[in-house]
């Protein structure tokens, strides 16, 4: 739980919740299982294979009333849940890096039919060279795609959210596929103290379901589902614009929604996470670091080493990374003099961190200039700590006073 | 009536599904492979047998029984060409259609 979160005053609202022990991919499993999915279809990839197990035993232990697929493949795995949604059933995957890469083809057309499937991502860094390891390349690769995409920072965070994304998903003024995004190694096999929430409370938060109301597979409603649409006459141009500005408005629906979604899970069950974007001891800062994801646990004890001996700097974290909060970030970068961006990916052509070019489209529209850098840390199931953190504050302060370096600062160069 | 519209079509406004959410069509086209079609089968009336193998090989099932020959739906015919291919008797000619 975020420090921020312990400021709310929904925190004082007692609710009955079975505190257990768990790995993130476990606290997905067990959000996955509480939202009462009726198909989840898989196939494991390290390092999401332990979700997929822990999936797998909730069904056979009786705790979850799902079809589970083991599909032969990421392709199939995202076609068969296309199926599913379309006939009416809530459904469910993970995947990561190679798999995600594998599964693209229906992972494009997902958004574009408008289904609302939560996917994790349990984020792995992209090869070559050879990987296993964490790192959000994958995720980030496909940012592009029209889903919404959040990023965890605690297991707590993974369970959460997970049952959020559902509600999200499903919302009538979103109709979107959401990934949720939590970081291979150090969140997927993190163990840490987890509150489980009450069934009967998670069936009244997520209300009735309805997710093919727009479009299904029923021989009482016969329709034909994502016909061939465009080409260069007739309505062909038009109706394809129509359909690409609805998937933008869903887009910035989310945004909304999302924001709506925390606050009634701050509500009922007493655990409040920034929606979109968090600020970390912001007020009164010069100027700050950004982070998204597990780092930021690292970062924020960075941040109050450094306030504590003398330094005016804060944090800004995305939670909400796709689509990408640019008013609500705004609002914290307005606050700020200079900026410093830590990514665990690569933008290979900006030669910059993917998050930093987006905060620097986001920067065009403030109308004033702050100097910032990229770094670049993480990779590949490196550990970003403290000290990394300490590196990224100096650099950042001498932001204040000094030219602003055009090469991303790569923080595990050395390790 | 025909088979298709037996059934009650989806009404998207009735649903209150705005337009603009996913492409879904609940109107049939009336557009048929022979729109499309680039040569036609002709058939030698003086050579066909019956012998049936063109109605065997036809993916689209369009080959039609006549009294003393076989011909061609030319509605649904896409001009594949696999029944001049297989004619044992060589009586079906693809021609080019006019453009």
């Amino acid at each position: 739980m975020t420090s921020a979160a312990l400021e709310t005053p929904h925190q004082t609202k007692p609710a009955k919740q079975r505190v257990i022990l768990c790995e993130g991919n476990e606290a997905a499993a067990l959000g996955v299982a509480l939202a009462r999915p009726d198909m989840v279809a898989v196939y494991p990839i390290t390092p999401q294979s332990s979700l997929v197990e822990h999936l797998a035993k909730q069904i056979a232990d009786g705790r979850m009333d799902a079809d589970i697929v083991d599909a032969e493949g990421e392709h199939s795995v995202l076609s068969v849940l296309q199926g599913a949604a379309l006939a009416g059933g809530r459904t469910y995957t993970a995947t990561c890096g190679p798999g995600l890469a594998f599964m693209f083809e229906p992972y494009f057309r997902t958004a574009g039919m408008r289904l609302p499937i939560v996917m994790s991502i349990v984020t792995r860094d992209g090869l070559a060279p050879g990987s296993v390891w964490g790192g959000h390349q994958d995720a980030m690769t496909v940012r592009e795609v029209g889903w919404v995409q959040v990023y965890c920072e605690t297991v707590q965070e993974v369970l959460d959210t997970t049952i959020m994304a559902f509600k999200i998903a499903e919302h009538h003024d979103v109709m979107l596929p959401v990934n949720v995004c939590l970081d291979g190694n150090y969140l997927s096999y993190g163990t840490s103290r987890v509150e489980l929430p009450d069934q009967v409370e998670v069936d009244a938060f997520m209300g009735v379901k309805d997710v093919n109301w727009h479009a299904a597979l029923d021989p009482l409603r016969p329709m034909t589902v994502d016909p061939t649409t465009g080409g260069p006459g007739g309505k062909g141009p038009s109706l394809f614009v129509r359909y690409r500005k609805g998937q933008c408005r869903g887009m910035q629906n989310s945004l909304r929604v999302i924001s709506e979604v925390h606050e009634e899970w701050a509500q009922r069950f007493g655990r409040s996470f920034a929606p979109l974007v968090e600020e970390y001891r912001l007020d009164g800062a010069d100027y700050a670091i950004m982070t998204l994801g597990s780092m930021t646990g690292a970062a924020k004890d960075a941040i109050d080493e450094a306030c504590d001996a003398g330094k005016r700097v804060g944090l800004i974290k995305l939670k909400t990374f796709s689509p990408f909060p640019v008013e609500a970030l705004l609002k914290s970068l307005d606050k700020i003099q200079a900026l410093g961006v830590v990514d665990r990916s690569v933008g290979f052509r900006w030669n910059c961190g993917p998050m930093y070019q987006e905060t620097m489209g986001a920067l065009y529209r403030l109308q004033r200039h702050i100097p910032s850098m990229s770094f670049i840390g993480g990779l590949s199931g490196a550990d970003i700590t403290v000290g990394h953190f300490y590196r990224v504050i100096e650099a950042t302060e001498k932001l204040l006073t000094g030219p602003a370096p055009i090469e991303p600062v790569w923080l595990n160069e050395r390790d | 009536m025909t088979r298709h519209t037996s059934y009650p079509l989806f009404d998207l406004a009735k649903a209150n599904v705005p337009d603009d959410l996913c492409p879904v069509a609940t109107e049939f086209s009336s557009m048929l492979p022979g729109d499309w079609r680039s040569m036609r089968p002709v058939v030698d009336r003086d050579k066909c047998v019956k012998c049936a193998v063109c109605w065997l090989y036809c993916p689209v099932q369009c080959v039609e029984e006549h009294p003393a020959w076989f011909d061609f739906d030319l509605k649904t015919c896409k001009g594949c060409g696999i029944c001049a291919n297989e004619c044992p008797q060589r009586a079906i000619t693809m021609l080019a259609e006019a453009i």
